[in-house]
């Protein structure tokens, strides 16, 4: 009996100890996430205004900011440029052949605009832009949409009355009544028709991708050009740190091999090149006005355009705001010089 | 011989010369006696006369370089930039039900986020008990378990809608891939936090630039998701979300979150823009549906396909394909070669797991005649793979996601394999 008792004890102890952990059934990992932890990424809005911070912003403001950073991809009146999206317009037409889905014409929530734009706009520079300018955004496009006039202000405080128009055109999927019971039936497996006929063919469109011939262009431009050697001399280190730089760049601009213009023109053997001056890009006034007085790409050049865009290319549709560190401008302009060859 | 199919139009100039290459004769009975001996006998080939490679010519192995034409490709028209596209996996190319890695399609909205694991960090908060952050070593030393689940983007085949456009299972099929995950089952990591009573949905969030979110109802997380960190054996792929994706099994590709930096609890879903302004299904009213998660049961042929021609002429035919469902196992699938006048069981083979692709196989004597091929898909839920047309009745033509109708190619007398749709 004694003996018993002995070898219960520490059992029973044990018992006492683990009983806490089994009924938490956890680990014990990870350790306490800090409130301005948690603030710096829970940034998620949702319908019913959480999240939303303080902060307003007007129609005309918005857009100001909406042509500076917005309108080089999704045009000036959100109509978009090449297959960007169109953000304004389409209402009404949900029901045609070629619906347009836009913000006003589709979106239920306008919590959606604000959380969307502010994540991950501009494109490759998000989560760069202050509470108060994504609402002048959002308010700009509430405007575009022809939701509200233009003397609105969007705020915190009267986000919940604006009421998106296809808001109540959304249901929950209803597959399960509307499809699964009507597919799971026993097919046919012997002669279920009597002839077959092709009614479409996709050669018709030939749209698919030919790799073969890409593959022969980008030859032949290689074969037409040979390489020439750069003729200064770069530091590696330099041109490191510029391609790391160049990461805010390549959403508009391609360098290297097969480069070609984007949002922004090819940026290959730039310095020493007139300005304005790449084959098929679409360039703003003030570079044609360069280009005809002749000027050209210097290092001095490139770097007074980077440091301050607007303010040496007055007019550039160019959606950038620069860059402050001269370092980083030297290390940008040797990496986009080691593509000069 | 297949290496000069690089290009992906069936043309004719392509086929010929693949026929040519193969050094197969167009007709008649390929096992008669040459007459000339076969100078790949004959000659001494250089491979086995000289010495090959050492170890470690390549510490980490890459396929035959007469495998160089097994890539991933894009649609450069059907985006505008490719930092925010896609590219397809080469469906065509593939045998078995495993997807090898860098074959993976890949779907990005702000290119590949470049994570430094050390500086790896995964947030849980919201309606918890204890708002926690975990490191890579954290999540090291929960339980982990390993699932083969496919991924399929809710776009796949989205741009068959209207009819026939492009001409490869790659193009029409390719946004799909199909891995072994090995991952942290979800709910784990949340009863770690402790979610509180009113907590009924989850925001994950990507690291990336574009920040994905989506919401995901709290069943799922507690049934079957996997916080995963490696494919296949090895680590995740950068483009595939290294160093750690969520694992959705059966649902739309664009809830599989890459880069996984968060995890919200919350009490009503967020309505965000993936799964607003995307990923809805419009309808021929104007309606749209939302929240249509779950993957149908689909199939498709892989070869004979347009980029896969028959080179051998008439003779025995080996027919494969891929089927799949979000709701379970594949236990059946049917295959026609007239047309759907009359369908044969498929033979499947290899492993038959929940919410896998499946492989099958239907071996044929082909007479040389045009084919009509197809592929349909039962499921474990009795559902089967409906035609394009059943499909466009109850959707209309606007829709772009969730498109799983029975694909068609048709085969001329000569091989050639083209993208069709028939009565």
């Amino acid at each position: 009996m004694s003996r018993s008792l002995k070898f219960l004890a520490p059992i029973s102890a044990a018992i006492i100890i683990a009983a806490p952990v089994l009924a938490q059934q956890t680990l014990g990992l990870g350790r306490d996430a800090l409130p301005d932890e948690i603030a710096a990424w829970d940034i998620d809005i949702r319908p019913d205004g959480l999240g939303l911070p303080a902060g307003s912003g007007d129609v005309w403001t918005g857009e100001e900011v909406f042509v500076d950073k917005c309108a080089s991809c999704h045009g000036d009146f959100g109509e978009g440029t090449g297959r960007w999206p169109v953000l304004a317009g389409g209402a009404g037409t949900l029901s045609n052949a070629d619906p347009v889905k836009t913000i006003g014409s589709y979106w239920p929530y306008l919590s959606t605009v604000y959380d969307y734009v502010n994540r991950a706009m501009p494109f490759g520079e998000a989560q760069s832009l202050e509470p108060d300018e994504i609402y002048a955004i959002t308010a700009y496009l509430l405007y575009m949409n022809d939701l509200v006039d233009d003397d609105f202000t969007l705020s915190d405080e009267n986000f919940l009355d604006v009421e998106m128009p296809n808001a109540g055109s959304f249901y929950m999927d209803d597959r399960a009544e509307t499809e699964l019971l009507i597919f799971a039936t026993v097919p046919c497996m012997e002669n279920c028709k009597d002839s077959v006929e092709i009614t479409m063919h996709a050669s018709v469109l030939d749209v698919t991708p030919d790799v073969a011939d890409e593959e022969e262009a980008v030859v032949e431009e290689a074969a037409a050009e040979p390489a020439e050697a750069p003729t200064v001399a770069l530091d590696p280190v330099l041109v490191g740190a510029g391609e790391g730089a160049f990461r805010q760049c390549k959403a508009c601009h391609q360098l290297g091999e097969g480069a070609t213009n984007r949002t922004g023109p090819v940026l290959n053997g730039m310095i020493g090149r007139s300005v304005g001056s790449v084959d098929g890009f679409r360039y703003s006034g003030v570079f044609h006005e360069a280009a005809q007085a002749g000027e050209v790409w210097t290092q001095e050049s490139l770097a007074a355009f980077l440091a301050d865009p607007r303010g040496t290319m007055s007019g550039t549709k160019m959606s950038f705001r620069g860059v402050r560190d001269a370092a980083e401008i030297e290390a940008l302009i040797a990496y986009i010089q080691s593509f000069d060859g | 011989m297949s290496e000069i199919f690089k290009g992906m139009k069936p043309s004719r100039r392509n086929f010929l010369k693949g026929a040519a290459a193969s050094g197969a004769a167009l007709v008649g009975g390929t096992n008669a006696a040459k007459a000339a001996g076969d100078p790949a006998i004959l000659e001494k080939q250089p491979w086995a006369q000289f010495l090959g490679a050492g170890v470690d010519e390549a510490p980490y192995g890459v396929p035959s370089k007469f495998e160089a034409h097994v890539r991933r490709q894009n649609v450069p028209w059907l985006t505008a930039d490719p930092v925010s596209s896609i590219n397809f996996t080469p469906l065509h190319e593939l045998d078995g039900i495993i997807t090898p890695n860098g074959l993976c399609f890949e779907r990005h909205h702000a290119g590949v986020a470049e994570v430094d694991p050390s500086a790896y960090r995964l947030m849980i908060n919201g309606l918890v008990d204890r708002p926690l952050v975990f490191t890579m070593q954290d999540l090291m030393r929960f339980p982990r378990e390993n699932h083969v689940y496919f991924l399929e983007c809710a776009a796949n085949t989205g741009m068959e809608w209207a009819g026939a456009q492009l001409n490869g299972c790659q193009f029409t099929h390719g946004m799909i891939h199909n891995v072994m995950y090995t991952g942290i089952p979800l709910r784990l990591i949340l009863q770690e936090a402790g979610v509180k009573t009113a907590g009924k949905w989850l925001l994950p969030e990507g690291a990336d630039a574009s920040g994905m979110t989506r919401s995901i109802p709290m069943e799922k997380a507690m049934d079957d998701c996997l916080v995963a960190f490696k494919m296949n054996g090895e680590a995740l792929r950068p483009e595939q979300g290294y160093p750690v994706r969520l694992v959705v099994p059966g649902w739309e590709g664009n809830m599989w979150v890459k880069w996984l930096r968060r995890i919200e609890v919350g009490d009503q879903p967020w309505h965000h823009r993936e799964e607003t302004s995307k990923y809805t299904d419009l309808l021929a009213n104007g309606q749209a549906r939302r929240f249509t998660w779950e993957m149908d049961a689909k199939s498709v042929i892989t070869s004979p396909s347009p980029q896969m021609p028959i080179t051998h002429g008439p003779g025995p035919v080996v027919m494969t394909g891929v089927a799949w469902s979000g709701r379970g196992t594949i236990p059946r699938v049917d295959v026609t070669i007239d047309g759907g006048m009359n369908w044969h069981e498929a033979r499947i083979s290899g492993p038959s797991l929940n919410k896998s692709m499946h492989r099958f196989y239907y071996e044929f004597d082909w007479d040389g005649k045009p084919l009509l091929l197809q592929s349909r898909a039962h499921d474990s839920t009795g559902y089967v793979q409906p035609t394009k047309e059943q499909l466009r009745s109850v959707r209309g033509e606007n829709s772009i996601y969730h498109n799983n109708g029975i694909q068609t190619w048709a085969v001329d007398a000569e091989g050639v394999a083209e993208n069709v749709e028939i009565s």
